[in-house]
């Protein structure tokens, strides 16, 4: 029926590869290697299957047995964050299903999840965020829940690179033009640039959603007979072996183009999606759903059956397309957007269709559950696959990567930052203070952040600057989640054990910061490529680094996901373990803002301040700087601090707090007192250099304001617990003033705060 | 004329398909002490609402031009006529959009002419305080309330323009800087009778202080609902 197809594809036609075909021609030459399969995955698919893999059998195993879907060289590092999970009744669902779900109280219950869209981002920066949203967003509602906000944690290149200026106004206008057009607040993320990521920045999408807890669905197909829908988007073109092509293979300058591998996003279409499956769950329609993303159909149907008590059978030319040219197996590859497969029971499937239709979005029954085990799929009534589908969707290759801790890393560590010339004198001081608040990484984001619409659904409670972003999830009890995203890949590559603890401690402190309670973890882990030692080390410490932290601060991992071969050539980006942190407090109306709006106001510094400036913002902005040990971890510390934030902001002690991380005690002066519009006054406490009190990064920090009415309580709380305090000033005036140093009016650090992004990227 | 068993007011609130701010206009008439009524794009019919608010959003995923396609949705034949026949009827961002493709309200909104999408906490002038929506304000009253659109720019042709500013029908004008170089810094705008208002930024973000910059939307809803019990 096709109109004109190419001549490959009428040779394909013509040669339909049957599971019959497949078993007498045994000697067929099979493209493995172009599809980016090893000769042993290859020769084991065989194995399995008992003869050789039809080509549409070859394209599911080849795109799920990528390192993008398999997990297969991480597979047994992220093990320890299942083997050291803490004790918790607060995981409803753990990892292995689209996200984690977390019960929040009240009956209500919450998932979220981190995922990576680093390289299509690269080769198409709009398309390849936004549809980094879109497939996020999805995995949100496929646990049965409403998506309610989104955060974008990224990574690139030197501000003042002109990649840079192609990469980042796309990526930001992406995440805008499919966030906003969902109609999901973003309340948070960052955005970092360093030289590492030139080639290769890091464009992560956190998505988090709500439900009640007889809501959650999963992704599993049982039941004898049940229909299985495929419903949203037309299959189309785009994004054909998107995942093994793109997420497995480094960036060669001589490689072929790959643009059309990169999918395209439709957010009407998704928002459409979304508004029908809540109502479908409303109904309660659904036996079992799965969206679908990389991999599509292939993945969708393969982990549906897999985690299921029966087989499914498959008609895959009923699949509605968007280009009638397309070969089943293409069909199976394809990573269009917006679509959606629920499992079904048969009395059920009018309403679900009519649903459908209510909300113009298309569907079609594409297939049933059935007995036995096997996953059968048939085009025009000759069988094309038939496969056991655990082989192809959970029990892929796992390899166990050599790592070495790099011949660089001692030499690297010794080279310590404390040598490095510091400033002295209150002009001195003044320069160096307004050079860091003024460098792209510790400037003002909202020339990204202005692009997002943080107002709509009306229940964000905090967004960005804030130290971490807040939804209500309840208007009439005021129950709420925060959420923050942090990773600092230079305190990573000094050390990938103690950078992934850090990364998960300033994340578990900006939430406590706003006064929830943490939960719950979800993390984004962007490294090189696991076939280097190098970045193989890094990646094996991180892991182990965050999953005794986790262990220690009570957090478990929920899921997320695992971003590998972000090199190009010899050069890997800083390991980049992004940690996102979840949650909880009773009454949003107690957030704590990082606002220093109250005049007299009193400034306390919590915690100690040592000298710790190895991957410090300093050292990076004053000298070009990487070496040494990044600030020493103390998790005991951070768990007490964060209590003391929490009770803070219950009981009513604080105006305002802001955690104390990259760039230091001066970043969160600078944020909190713009962010009010109020200046402050404070004193260097005994002991320490006006310096080391201003730039040093140690951890387990934060800065608060404490009205006068409430100091004795809130010294009398952290004395008793044990917290250092250190009254350091007061919400005073129009200047940063620090007293026998140096003073800058607010016109002038605002000038310099928020100028910077503007500049570089225009209006 | 309140058709409410209840005695409250009856606002309704259009859901086109892409509609974003629908829940939120609903909030924010609960809050001024109306009564909400969901109203679907393929109603043939009001409902016996008193009031209409088109909200923000992408109805129709913005294709072809912003409102153009959400203007033929069947609600809005009902509705077209009862406004021409006096019922109030507020626009929003989308809801503008769909305003001036139906010939409601003259000119057009187009790209921002800064090309970005923009979200942030705006400040207006209120010009004119005896429309349907705006009578709990005072004229020349300074509020701030969110702005977020991708194309905002107040267009219409000289002629047209003279003719609003003659009539007294700029009900809002931008103060603070110009987002997104709407034409005399027009935010927002009424019909020759004052009961249809169509704005760019988004008063329905502003009833709350806990999730707005401000409460200073609020008198949009409140003024409709006085409105309504007076009539």
């Amino acid at each position: 029926m096709t109109p004109s197809p190419p001549p490959s594809q009428s040779a394909q036609r013509a040669a339909l590869d049957t599971v019959k075909h497949a078993t007498d021609t045994p000697a067929t030459t099979q493209p493995w290697a172009e599809l980016g399969l090893k000769e042993d995955e290859y020769t084991r698919i065989r194995e399995i299957l008992g003869r050789r893999p039809t080509g549409a059998e070859l394209a599911m195993y080849s795109v799920m047995w990528s390192e993008h879907c398999s997990y297969k060289s991480s597979k047994v590092h992220l093990k320890q964050f299942g083997e050291k999970a803490p004790e918790t009744d607060a995981l409803l669902v753990g990892i292995g299903e689209n996200a984690g779900v977390v019960d929040i109280g009240q009956n209500y219950a919450v998932t979220f999840k981190v995922e990576s869209h680093n390289h299509p981002s690269y080769i198409e920066p709009y398309q390849g965020a936004a549809t980094g949203i879109g497939g996020i967003v999805r995995d949100i509602l496929a646990m049965g829940a409403r998506p309610v906000a989104v955060m974008d944690p990224l990574r690139f290149g030197a501000a003042d690179h002109p990649d840079t200026k192609r990469v980042l106004p796309g990526v930001v206008a992406g995440i805008g033009g499919y966030g906003n057009c969902l109609g999901l607040p973003n309340i948070g993320g960052e955005a970092v640039f360093d030289d590492c990521y030139q080639g290769n920045p890091l464009v992560n999408a956190l998505c988090v959603g709500v439900m009640k807890h007889e809501d959650i669905h999963l992704a599993q197909a049982s039941g004898t007979g049940n229909k299985v829908i495929l419903y949203g988007a037309r299959t189309g073109g785009d994004g054909i072996g998107g995942v093994s092509v793109l997420a497995s293979e480094t960036f060669d300058a001589t490689g072929p183009a790959k643009r059309p591998a990169v999918q395209v996003g439709d957010p009407f279409q998704e928002k459409l999606l979304i508004e029908c499956t809540l109502e479908i769950f409303r109904e309660r329609l659904v036996a079992g759903i799965q969206d679908l993303g990389g991999a599509g159909l292939s993945c969708a149907t393969s982990e549906l059956a897999s985690a299921g008590s029966g087989g499914m059978r498959v008609e895959l030319d009923t699949v509605p397309l968007r280009d009638s040219s397309l070969s089943p197996e293409e069909i199976l590859m394809s990573e269009s957007q917006e679509r959606m497969c629920a499992v079904v029971e048969p009395d059920k499937v009018a309403r679900f269709l009519e649903i459908c239709e209510k909300w113009d979005v298309i569907a079609t029954v594409i297939g049933e559950v059935t007995e036995g085990e096997r996953l059968e799929i048939y085009w025009h009534g000759e069988q094309i696959v038939d496969v056991p589908p655990r082989t192809v969707a959970h029990e892929g290759p796992v390899y166990r990567r050599p790592y070495e801790r790099p011949s660089w890393q001692d030499s690297l560590q010794a080279d310590d930052a404390a040598a490095l010339p510091r400033p002295g004198t209150g002009d001195e001081l003044r320069a160096a203070a307004l050079a860091l608040i003024s460098s792209p990484n510790q400037a003002a984001k909202s020339w990204i952040t202005d692009q997002y619409d943080r107002y709509v659904l009306g229940n964000t409670v905090l967004a960005q600057p804030e130290d971490g972003g807040m939804i209500r999830v309840d208007a009439t009890t005021g129950l709420g989640v925060a959420v923050s995203t942090d990773g600092n890949g230079r305190y990573a590559k000094l050390d990938p054990y103690a950078g992934a603890q850090l990364a998960l401690a300033e994340s578990y402190r900006n939430v406590a910061a706003t006064g929830a309670r943490p939960l719950a973890v979800t993390d984004c882990l962007n490294f090189g490529s696991p076939e280097d030692p190098d970045a193989m080390w890094q990646f094996a410490e991180a892991c182990r680094g965050l999953a005794d932290a986790c262990l220690e601060l009570g957090t478990p991992v929920t899921g997320g996901n695992v971003s590998l071969y972000n090199q190009t050539g010899d050069a890997a980006i800083h390991p980049t373990p992004v940690v996102g942190v979840l949650g909880v407090i009773d009454d949003v109306s107690r957030r704590t803002p990082i606002a220093f709006a109250d005049e007299g106001s009193l400034l306390y510094l919590l915690g100690d301040t040592r000298e710790e400036l190895g991957g410090s913002a300093w050292s990076q902005v004053a000298h070009g700087h990487l070496g040494g040990l990044p600030p020493a971890v103390d998790l005991e510390r951070e768990r007490l601090l964060a209590d003391i934030l929490i009770a803070a902001s219950r009981d009513g002690m604080v105006d305002a707090a802001h955690d104390l991380s990259d760039g230091g005690l001066l970043q969160a002066l600078t944020e909190s007192c713009l962010k009010g519009g109020k200046g402050a006054r404070v004193v260097v406490p005994d002991g320490l250099s006006p310096f080391v009190f201003l730039f040093s990064e140690s951890q387990g920090r934060a800065l608060v304001a404490v009205p006068r009415s409430e100091e004795v309580r809130f010294n009398d709380m952290c004395s008793a617990r044990g917290l250092p305090a250190a009254r350091v000033g007061v919400v005073d005036g129009d200047a940063i003033e620090v007293q026998g140093s140096f003073s800058i009016p607010l016109d002038e650090v605002r000038a310099a705060h928020e100028a910077t992004l503007p500049e570089i990227f225009g209006r | 004329m309140t058709g409410s068993a209840s005695g409250l007011g009856r606002i309704g609130v259009v859901t086109f398909p892409g509609s974003l701010d629908d829940g939120d206009a609903q909030r924010a008439v609960r809050l001024a002490g109306g009564e909400p009524v969901a109203l679907w794009h393929r109603d043939k019919n009001l409902h016996q609402v008193d009031a209409v608010v088109l909200p923000g959003g992408f109805s129709y995923g913005d294709y072809l031009r912003c409102g153009a396609i959400a203007r033929f949705s069947p609600v809005m034949e009902p509705l077209l006529e009862q406004a021409r026949a006096g019922m109030p009827v507020l626009g929003i961002c989308n809801g503008f959009q769909v305003l001036c493709e139906s010939h409601l309200l003259p000119g057009a909104l187009t790209r921002n002419d800064h090309l970005h999408f923009v979200c942030r906490d705006q400040k207006l002038r209120v010009e004119r305080t005896d429309t349907a929506w705006t009578s709990d304000y005072t004229h020349g009253q300074e509020i701030t309330v969110p702005l977020k659109n991708g194309e905002g720019g107040y267009v219409a042709d000289e002629h047209t323009l003279d003719a609003l500013e003659a009539e007294g029908r700029v009900v809002f004008r931008y103060v603070g800087g110009n987002p997104n170089g709407s034409r005399r810094d027009i935010a927002g705008i009424t019909n020759e009778a004052g009961n249809v208002v169509g704005l760019m930024p988004h008063p329905e973000h502003a009833v709350e202080t806990l999730t707005g910059p401000t409460t200073d939307g609020l008198g949009f809803f409140t003024s409709a609902l006085k409105r309504l019990v007076t009539a």
